[in-house]
């Protein structure tokens, strides 16, 4: 597990020897068949990028060199246009990082609620700097920006699930929980964002969509003519009376 | 001022433990709102939002009603739902979207509706995890329930909604790069014209962007009728509004207020409220709407919770975030965690935000740390103004979007009310707090 911590030396390409395919090779037939599923939901197959991404990091734990060319094949962009776009974001580690990604928030509110002191006790506890993965490979430390949990300060997050304010000890329970697996139901192995899948696919056929849409605006149209007419009517008529 | 009790109109059902589940929302009078839309004529669920004067809960606070005037009638639009909150302190969208996903889901129809839109996306911030999974069950729960999908609830109108997933940047919050990343981009905001997606938004076709909370309020304003909203509060600011409230106060929470009629005071001291400042200690300055506003001292604890009064006082109600310093907050260091998070959220796009944020936030931190200098108060102002010339409220823009321009509002309060501090700061050689 040494090679967990170590990561892409700085200048190093990352996608150095990787080939660009036209069909994937490295996602498996489960996670393309749901890639598919949801590049069929959006009009241009590009918008899936970022929820693809987050498809990758379940299968892998992190947005591996293969997976990028995968889902430029599956898009249609280039697998440097999937890496320019994931390097982006905070949450798509085209590095590898920990099974537990913990979060420590030090933004205005939990910084007011202790948050510097309890990342400060995390790394020694840890051994690890912010950024950092221990060597175990169990668990990468991130200083995060704010969360929107504010009011349970300082706020952590486990692979991004809410574990509330956390004392110095209940971090150091916490973080023992999760290396003996006991965490397991309620916070899934680092990329695992949505445990929910979407159970349909469109159901508005968009020729329908359009056919209701163009008989609405009719409708519309007309009632505004009427509308229109009503208020002529009625202008001149008042017009009309003043006049005389 | 005081305290008044408006109905519940976005957390009526936040009692519940179950408030997310299709069940309880059906035995709450869920999607009648939706159904009493789908009678009544488009511009008729339009008048009512209208009627009702919904500024929008995003931040920017402009009429969702206007906002929905400017769509282009095209043969293709779309509705795009802001869920990426991540403006420091705000945690009210964190409620809406965990703990009561079907109102949501509803307010999105009803304006999918009375736009008449293709297809709605709803982005919610990545780091929800456990709000993407009960928007994605609450609308696979909808879809069963035929509120969402085609002929809903009989009625001939059809739209399909799709929950989108961010992966982590403050930035995406602002419209233009939202769309950017919805598109599968980076998330660079758009140089502005067009102003408004109305006009050229996703896929270069006409879209209405709207805030999670805004769409939270539509099933509330269709049952009961827009001017039963516009009643409540005062002038501009009607409804009641989600107050975030954090920091040094006894009670922090998200709080349903009735828009102006309660003060900060009432917020921060009320014991139904913020509880007051723990530890007995005295109120040093609070931010009145997230960390883009300038802050506030305590001689103005008692303006009203309204946007226009909070405007006029210099500041912004924001996102209707408010933090508390007490009076062992030091200011330097609140000042300069700020600028930091505004320095490593900076897009990069523009020079002034991308170079002047890391230029304060290091001298921000060298002040803190105790290596800053006498010169360094003139030169943090000369940078600000560099990046919002005149430090003028609201800011001067230099940059594509508003986020460069909202760097300097934390230090030039900082610099504003606690100038002394800093100069303790440099001539002692650290921070007078630690």
């Amino acid at each position: 597990m040494t090679d967990q911590a170590t990561s892409t030396p700085i200048g190093a390409p990352r996608l150095a020897g990787v080939r660009g395919t036209l069909e994937p090779t490295h996602l498996s037939p489960e996670t393309v068949d749901e890639a598919r599923r949801l590049i069929a939901l959006y009009p241009e197959p590009r918008s899936a990028l970022i929820p693809l991404c987050h498809l990758a990091q379940e299968q892998d734990g992190w947005l591996t060199p293969e997976a990028m060319v995968d889902i430029g094949a599956l898009v249609g962009v280039t697998p440097t246009e999937v890496l320019g776009t994931a390097s982006f974001y905070d949450m798509l580690h085209t590095d590898p990082v920990g099974t537990h990604v913990v979060a420590v928030c030090t933004n205005i509110a939990c910084l007011l609620g202790g948050a510097a002191e309890l990342l400060e006790h995390a790394e020694s506890s840890l051994g690890v700097n912010a950024g950092g993965t221990t060597a175990d490979g169990a668990i990468t430390l991130e200083e995060a920006e704010c969360l929107a949990d504010c009011d349970r300060p300082p706020c952590v997050q486990v692979n991004h699930r809410f574990v509330g304010a956390q004392t110095p000890d209940s971090f150091d329970a916490l973080m023992a929980e999760l290396r003996a697996g006991s965490r397991s139901a309620d916070i899934p192995p680092h990329g695992t964002l949505n445990r929910v899948k979407r159970t349909t696919g469109l159901v508005a056929d968009p020729e329908r969509v359009a056919a209701e849409r163009a008989a609405m605006a009719e409708a519309q149209a007309a009632r505004a003519a009427e509308a229109e007419a009503a208020k002529a009517a009625a202008g001149s008529g008042s017009a009309g009376g003043g006049g005389s | 001022m005081a305290i008044t009790d408006p109905p519940k109109i976005v957390t009526s059902r936040l009692e519940h433990a179950d408030s997310h589940t299709l069940e309880r929302y059906l035995a709450t009078g869920g999607y009648e709102g939706l159904r009493k839309a789908l009678t009544m004529t488009p511009e008729a669920v339009a008048a009512e939002v209208d009627a009702a004067s919904l500024l929008g809960r995003g931040g920017a606070g402009f009429p969702a009603g206007r906002k929905w005037a400017m769509l282009r009638k095209n043969p293709v639009t779309y509705l795009v739902v802001n869920g990426d909150e991540s403006e420091p302190a705000t945690f009210k969208d964190h409620l809406l979207v965990e703990r009561d996903p079907h109102q949501l889901i509803e307010g999105v129809v009803i304006a999918a509706y009375a736009l008449q839109v293709t297809r709605v996306f709803i982005f919610i911030r990545g780091e929800f995890a456990l709000g993407l999974e009960r928007v994605q069950a609450a609308l696979n729960d909808a879809y069963s329930h035929g509120a969402v999908g085609a002929d809903i609830f009989g009625s001939g109108f059809s739209v399909d909604v799709v929950v989108h997933p961010g992966a982590g940047a403050y930035i995406c919050g602002e419209e233009t790069a939202l769309l950017e990343s919805l598109e599968g981009k980076r998330g660079f905001p758009r140089i502005k014209p067009p102003f408004f997606p109305a006009a050229i938004g996703l896929y270069g076709e006409p879209t209405v962007v709207n805030n999670v909370e805004t769409m939270s309020n539509l099933p509330w304003i269709v049952a009961n009728g827009g001017a039963a909203f516009a009643a409540l509060g005062e002038g501009r600011s009607t409804g009641t509004r989600l107050f975030a409230l954090a920091g040094h106060v006894n009670n922090p929470g998200v709080f349903e207020l009735e828009m102006v009629k309660t003060t900060f005071n009432d917020l921060i001291n009320a014991p139904v409220l913020g509880g007051g400042i723990p530890h007995g200690r005295a109120l040093k300055a609070f931010i009145p709407g997230g960390v883009s506003a300038p802050w506030f001292g305590p001689d103005q604890i008692d303006l009203p919770l309204g946007q226009d009064e909070v405007a006029a006082a210099g500041s912004m109600l924001g996102s209707g975030s408010i933090v508390v310093m007490d009076d062992h907050t030091c200011a330097v260091r609140a000042a300069w965690r700020i600028t930091k998070f505004f320095s490593r959220e900076s897009c990069g796009q523009c020079t002034p935000c991308r170079e002047g944020s890391g230029w304060l936030e290091k001298i921000m931190e060298r002040i803190e740390t105790g290596q800053g200098r006498e010169e360094d108060l003139d030169l943090l102002l000369d940078a600000c103004d560099n990046i919002a010339p005149g430090l003028t409220w609201p800011p001067q823009q230099t940059t594509i979007c508003v986020l460069g321009p909202s760097i300097p509002s934390s230090i030039g309060s900082a610099i504003d009310m606690f100038r002394d501090e800093f100069l303790v700061h440099i001539k002692e050689g650290g921070c007078p707090y630690e």
